[in-house]
C-alpha cells in the first residue's frame, strides 16, 4: 500500500505477494463458479472471487469501490442470487453433460482465441507510464469520487437513478401476477379442502408418535410404521430423513422386557394358571 | 372547292357514326341514311370532278390542310387532303360503285336484323377508303389503310355467328397485319430518309435518296400492297373473305379496298422508279398472282370463290402494270376502274343468283338460270364479256393495254411477262366461261336446300323449311338497278376511256406516261389476245357446255385437287408459318425451361440450399448465438490489433 | 511487480466468465458468470484508474456496479418468471421462437 503514494513503475513486494496468492484464489473461485454442479456452490465460489476482487480494489487505491464491492456486490447481489437459487430449487444439480453438438469445442476455441488476443492486446499496449493514485487520492478517495460524480458525471449519475427505478419497476411488473378473480376467502378455502378430501386437521407434527421431536424424524403410526405426512417433502427429496421406526420397535421390546422383569410374579402366576388350566 | 374535299370523307364518317351510335330507333331508316350518305359523297365527288375538268391539266391538283395533327418539335404530321386526278379517279369509283352497292344492299340485306349496323360499317369503309386515297401524306394514308382493314374485318365477320365467318375475318385481319407492318416500317424508313412523309417532298426527293434505301422502302410498300391486295404470298385471306355478305365482297373485296395496293404502288411511283429491283419484285408478284388467281378460279365450284380467284388474278394484272413503271401506271389504274365496274357487277350478279337459290353457292347445283333471272343473266353476261376482254367492252381495252405494256418492258423479261399475261387472259376466258355455263346454261341441277342454317338474305328458317327446292326468281328492282348500271359501266367504260386516249391524258400529269418499245405491235398483241380468248372459251365450252355437268365434283387429277385447295396456299402457310412457329416456340420454350428457368431455379435452389445450411446455425439455443457473439468479439479484437500492427 | 498483471488477471477472469456463459445451461449460473465478467471489467477499470492517476476509471467501475445491480434485478425477475411458467431454469428449454 505504501508504494501507491509515489508514482512508480513497480508495486511493492508486499502487494506482489498478495497479488500472486489472491490471484490464484480468484481464478480458482472463477473456475469453481463455472464448473460447480450445484448453483449454490457456484454462487459461493463467485462470492469468494468477488471478495478477492474487493481486496484488489483496495490494493489499487479504490477504497470506496472495495468497500462497495463487499457490501453491495458480495453482500447484496450475491445474496439475491442465493435467494433465487433457493426459490427455483436448490436441490437440482445441473448436469454438466453438453447437449449442443460442438458447443463445448467452439466455446473452448473462442475462449482460447479471445483470451490469447486479449492478452496479446494488453501486452502490446503502451502502458509504460504508471502514475499511481497518490495525488488523486490526496483529498480522500471518497471525496475525490464524490467530486467527480457530482460534477463531471452528474448527468450520468442522475440517469442511473432513472435506470434503477426502471429496473425496480420492471422487476415488480415481471414477477407480479395479475389476479383474475376475487381472492378466495378462508371459508371458501376450507370448503375446498373438505370437498377435495384433503386432511382436515393440521398435519401431525414430526415425531409426535415417536419418542423424538426432531423435524427430520417422521412420526410413527400406532402399528409402528412411519407416517408420510409428518415430515417435509423437501427433506425427503434430499434424503435427509432419519427412519427411527426400527429403533422405536427395539426400544419398545426392551421396555416390555423390563416390565416383565419387574412383574416376574405375575409371570409365574400366569404360569400356574396355565398349569391349572391344563389340569 | 378545297373545303369540299374534307366533306367527302366527313359525310360517310358521320353516316357511320350516326348509324353505329344511333341505336335501334334508326333500324327502320338506317339503310336509307347509309345510302344517302354514300350518294351525297358521290355527288360531292361529281361536283369536284366537274370543277377539276374546268381547269387545265397541270392546275387540277387541289390541296387542303384541315388541321395540324401531330405537331411535336420539328415533327409535323397534318391531316391534309390532296385531290389530284389519281385521287379523283378513286373518289368517283369508290363513291359511285359504293353508292350502287349501298342501294343493292338495301334489297340484299332486307331481312337481316342487323342491317343498320351493316350500313354503318359500309359507311365506315367508305370514309376510310376515301381518307386513304385523299390523304396527302403517308401517315394519314396509313390511318385510312388501317380503317379499311378494320371495316373489312367487321364486314367479313358480319355474320359472326357462323364460325367460318368469324375465322375468315380473323384470318383476313391477321394476314393484313403482315402487310400493314410493312407499310408502317416503310413510313418510318421514309421519315428517317426524307424527314417527312408528305407525298410532295418524299416523291420529289426520291431520286436523291440512295437506291438501297429506295429498294428497301419499295419492297416494304410492296409487302403492304401484297397484304391489302391479296397478292402472293399474302393472298390466302381473300378466298375466305367471301364468307362476308355478297355486297361486301363486291365493294371491298373486288372493286375498291383490294385495289388499295395498286393505288399505293402507283402513288409511290417515284420511289419505285428509283428502285429497279423493287420494280422487278412488283412485276414478279403481279405475274405470279395473276396466274395463281386464275388457276384457283378454274378449280372452285363456289361461285364467290371462283370470282375471288378472278379478283386476285385481275389485281395481279394491275400490280404487274404498276410494276412496269410509267409505261404501265395509267393502264393499271384504268384496268382498276374497269375491273371495279365489271367485277362489282359480277359479284352483285352472283349475289342475286345466291339470293334466288336459297344462298346456295355451289355452281354445280345451279344451271339453266337464264330463263328465270333474265336481268341477272344479261348483266352478269355483260360483266363476263367485259372481264374476258371481249372486243369493244371495257376489259378488252384495259387488259389489252396491260399485255402490250408487259411486252413493252423489253427483253426476255418482257417476253416472260407478256407471255404470262397472255396465258392469264386465256385462263380468265376459261374460268369465266365455266362460271357462266355452270350458272346460267345447261340443265337444272338444283338441289333442296341443304340446311336451314344459312343466314342473311333469306327469311327465317321456318318459312323456308328444310329440303325445299329453290324457286329462282328475279331480284327486286333495288338490286337489279345497280347491276344494270354497273353492266353499262362494264360495257362503256373501256371505250370511253380509250377514246382519244382520254384516260391517259387525264392521268398523265400525276403518273406520267412513256411509250414502251414493244417488240410486238399493238395489232399483234390484240390478235394474240383474241386467239387465246377464243381458245379459253372453246376449252370451257368443250368441258362444261357440251356435256352434262355432274352435281358432285369428280375427284379430279392431282393438279385439280391442288388447285381446289387454293394451290396449297394454306398448307404452305401451315407448314412454313404454323409449323415453323411451333418449332420456334418449342425451342424457345425449351430454352426458357432449361436455360432461363435453370438459371432462375438454380439461383433459387442455391439460395434455398445455402439457407438450409445456414438455418442450422439458427438452432434456437441462446448459447449457440452467444458463441457466435463471442467469436465475433474475438474477431473484432483481432481486427483491431491487426489494424494497429499495420 | 508490474500492475499490468492485474489486467492479465482481469482478462483471464473475463474469459473464464465468458466460457461459463457459453457452456452452462442454468440461467442463474450464466447470470453469475456474467457478473464475473463485469467484475473482471471493473478490475481492469480500477487498474487503469491507478495507472493513469485519476479517478475516472473508478467512477466508471462504480457505474458498472450500478448497472449490474439493475441488470441483476431485472434478469433474476425474468428467470423467476420463466421458471414459474416452464419449471425449468435451463436456457436451452427457452427456445419457443425456434421453428
Amino acid at each position: 500500500m505504501s508504494g501507491l503514494a509515489a508514482a512508480s513503475y513497480l508495486t511493492s513486494t508486499g502487494e506482489a505477494v498478495q497479488f500472486w496468492i489472491l490471484a490464484v484464489v480468484a481464478v480458482a473461485g472463477a473456475l469453481g463458479a463455472v464448473l460447480m454442479k450445484k448453483a449454490v456452490h457456484s454462487a459461493l465460489c463467485l462470492a469468494g472471487t468477488m471478495i478477492v476482487l474487493a481486496v484488489f480494489y483496495l490494493a489499487n487505491g479504490a477504497y470506496f469501490l472495495g468497500v462497495v464491492q463487499i457490501v453491495v456486490y458480495t453482500g447484496a447481489i450475491m445474496m439475491l442470487f442465493l435467494f433465487v437459487v433457493m426459490l427455483v430449487g436448490v436441490t437440482a444439480a445441473d448436469s454438466l453433460k453438453e447437449t449442443i453438438k460442438g458447443q463445448r469445442l467452439l466455446a473452448g476455441l473462442c475462449a482460447l482465441g479471445f483470451g490469447v488476443l486479449l492478452t496479446a492486446g494488453i501486452a502490446n499496449a503502451a502502458l509504460r507510464d504508471f502514475d499511481g493514485l497518490g495525488q488523486a487520492n490526496a483529498g480522500g478517495n471518497v471525496q475525490g469520487l464524490a467530486a467527480l460524480l457530482f460534477t463531471k458525471y452528474v448527468f450520468a449519475f442522475e440517469i442511473t437513478g432513472a435506470l434503477l427505478i426502471t429496473a425496480a419497476v420492471g422487476a415488480m411488473v415481471l414477477t407480479h401476477r395479475e389476479r383474475t378473480g376475487p381472492a378466495a376467502t378462508q371459508r371458501e378455502l376450507a370448503e375446498r379442502r373438505v370437498r377435495g378430501g384433503k386432511q382436515l386437521p393440521p398435519l401431525p407434527a414430526p415425531g409426535v408418535y415417536a419418542r423424538h421431536n426432531a423435524v427430520d424424524i417422521p412420526g410413527l403410526l400406532p402399528d409402528g410404521t412411519p407416517s408420510e405426512l409428518t415430515v417435509n417433502p423437501t427433506l425427503r427429496a434430499r434424503g435427509q430423513i432419519r427412519d427411527v421406526s426400527g429403533e422405536a420397535l427395539a426400544e419398545l421390546a426392551a421396555l416390555e422386557q423390563r416390565s416383565e422383569d419387574w412383574l416376574e410374579r405375575d409371570k409365574r402366576r400366569a404360569g400356574e394358571r396355565t398349569e391349572e388350566g391344563a389340569k | 372547292m378545297e373545303n369540299l374535299i374534307g366533306t367527302l370523307v366527313l359525310v360517310p364518317l358521320l353516316g357511320a357514326g350516326v348509324l353505329l351510335c344511333g341505336g335501334r330507333r334508326l333500324d327502320r331508316a338506317g339503310h336509307w341514311i347509309g345510302t344517302f350518305a354514300a350518294a351525297l359523297s358521290f355527288v360531292i365527288g361529281v361536283v369536284l370532278f366537274a370543277d377539276m375538268l374546268g381547269r387545265s391539266g397541270e392546275d387540277r391538283e387541289l390541296a387542303a390542310t384541315v388541321f395540324s395533327w401531330v405537331p411535336v418539335g420539328g415533327f409535323r404530321a397534318d391531316v391534309g387532303f390532296q385531290l389530284d386526278q389519281l385521287s379523283m379517279t378513286f373518289v368517283l369509283l369508290i363513291t359511285g360503285v359504293g353508292s350502287l352497292i349501298h342501294l343493292y344492299s338495301v334489297g340484299y340485306m332486307a331481312h337481316d336484323e342487323r342491317r343498320r349496323r351493316f350500313f354503318g360499317y359500309l359507311n365506315l369503309f367508305l370514309a376510310a377508303m376515301l381518307l386513304l386515297v385523299l390523304a396527302d401524306n403517308y401517315l394519314l394514308l396509313y390511318v385510312g389503310w388501317e380503317g379499311v382493314g378494320l371495316a373489312s374485318y367487321l364486314l367479313i365477320g358480319f355474320w359472326q355467328h357462323k364460325p367460318s365467318a368469324a375465322t375468315a375475318a380473323k384470318k383476313a385481319f391477321l394476314v393484313n397485319r403482315v402487310g400493314d407492318m410493312g407499310l408502317s416500317i416503310a413510313i418510318m424508313l421514309m421519315f428517317t430518309t426524307f424527314g417527312t412523309f408528305a407525298f410532295g417532298p418524299v416523291l420529289e426527293n426520291a431520286d436523291k435518296a440512295g437506291e438501297g434505301r429506295l429498294t428497301a422502302i419499295g419492297l416494304l410498300l410492296l409487302l403492304a400492297a401484297c397484304g391489302k391486295s391479296a397478292q402472293v404470298p399474302l393472298q390466302s385471306w381473300l378466298g375466305d373473305a367471301m364468307e362476308g355478305p355478297t355486297p361486301v365482297s363486291a365493294l371491298i373485296h373486288a372493286a375498291t379496298m383490294v385495289t388499295a395496293g395498286v393505288y399505293l404502288i402507283t402513288r409511290s411511283g417515284a420511289i419505285f422508279d428509283g428502285a429497279p429491283d423493287a420494280q422487278t419484285a412488283v412485276v414478279t408478284v403481279g405475274a405470279v398472282t395473276l396466274l395463281f388467281g386464275a388457276i384457283v378460279g378454274c378449280a372452285k365450284d363456289d361461285i364467290k370463290k371462283a370470282l375471288a380467284g378472278s379478283t386476285m388474278s385481275q389485281i395481279g394484272y394491275m400490280v404487274l402494270a404498276a410494276g412496269l413503271g410509267p409505261i404501265g401506271y395509267p393502264f393499271a389504274i384504268m384496268h382498276l376502274v374497269t375491273h371495279g365496274f365489271f367485277k362489282a357487277g359480277l359479284f352483285l350478279g352472283a349475289g342475286s343468283v345466291m339470293h334466288a337459290m336459297n344462298d346456295e353457292v355451289d355452281m354445280r347445283r345451279y344451271g339453266g338460270l337464264r330463263r328465270y333471272m333474265p336481268i341477272t343473266f344479261v348483266t352478269f353476261g355483260l360483266g363476263y364479256l367485259a372481264i374476258i376482254g371481249f372486243p369493244g367492252l371495257s376489259g378488252f381495252f384495259s387488259k389489252d393495254k396491260i399485255i402490250e405494256a408487259a411486252f413493252a418492258k423489253g427483253g426476255t423479261e418482257g417476253w416472260i411477262l407478256g407471255g404470262a399475261a397472255l396465258l392469264g387472259a386465256a385462263i380468265t376466258a376459261y374460268y369465266m366461261t365455266r362460271v357462266m355455263l355452270l350458272t346460267f346454261f345447261g340443265e337444272k341441277r338444283w338441289q333442296p336446300a341443304p340446311s336451314p342454317e344459312e343466314p342473311g338474305a333469306e327469311p327465317a328458317a321456318e318459312t323456308r323449311g328444310e329440303g325445299r327446292m329453290p324457286h329462282p326468281h328475279e331480284s327486286p328492282k333495288v338490286m337489279t338497278i345497280p347491276m344494270i348500271v354497273l353492266a353499262a359501266g362494264s360495257v362503256l367504260a373501256g371505250g370511253l376511256f380509250s377514246l382519244n386516249d382520254a384516260f391517259l391524258t387525264w392521268l398523265e400529269p400525276v403518273t406520267g406516261h412513256e411509250e414502251g418499245h414493244s417488240p410486238v405491235t399493238a395489232v399483234q398483241v390484240t390478235t394474240a389476245t383474241l386467239v387465246v380468248l377464243f381458245v379459253g372459251v372453246a376449252l370451257a365450252w368443250a368441258q362444261y357446255g357440251r356435256r352434262p355437268v355432274p352435281v358432285t365434283a369428280p375427284p379430279g387429277s392431282l393438279p385439280v385437287r391442288i388447285a381446289r385447295r387454293d394451290l396449297l396456299q394454306d398448307d404452305i402457310n401451315h407448314i412454313v408459318l404454323v409449323r415453323g412457329g411451333e418449332h420456334l416456340t418449342r425451342s424457345l420454350v425449351y430454352v426458357d425451361h432449361t436455360l432461363v428457368d435453370g438459371v432462375v431455379n438454380g439461383t433459387a435452389a442455391a439460395v434455398g440450399g445455402l439457407s438450409g445450411r445456414m438455418r442450422r446455425l439458427q438452432n434456437g439455443f441462446a448459447r449457440s448465438y452467444a458463441v457466435s457473439m463471442f467469436g465475433g468479439a474475438a474477431v473484432l479484437i483481432a481486427a483491431t490489433l491487426l489494424m494497429r500492427a499495420v | 511487480m508490474n500492475p499490468v498483471n492485474y489486467l492479465y488477471l482481469a482478462a483471464l477472469l473475463f474469459t473464464i466468465g465468458a466460457t461459463g456463459v457459453l457452456i452452462r445451461r442454468n440461467a442463474i449460473v450464466i447470470f453469475m458468470c456474467v457478473e464475473l465478467m463485469l467484475n473482471a471489467c471493473n478490475l481492469a477499470f480500477v487498474t487503469f484508474s491507478r495507472m493513469h492517476g485519476n479517478l475516472d476509471g473508478q467512477i466508471i467501475a462504480f457505474f458498472t456496479m450500478v448497472v449490474a445491480a439493475a441488470e441483476v434485478v431485472v434478469g433474476l425477475a425474468i428467470i423467476v418468471t420463466i421458471f414459474r411458467s416452464r419449471h425449468s431454469a435451463s436456457v436451452d428449454d427457452a427456445g419457443l421462437l425456434k421453428l
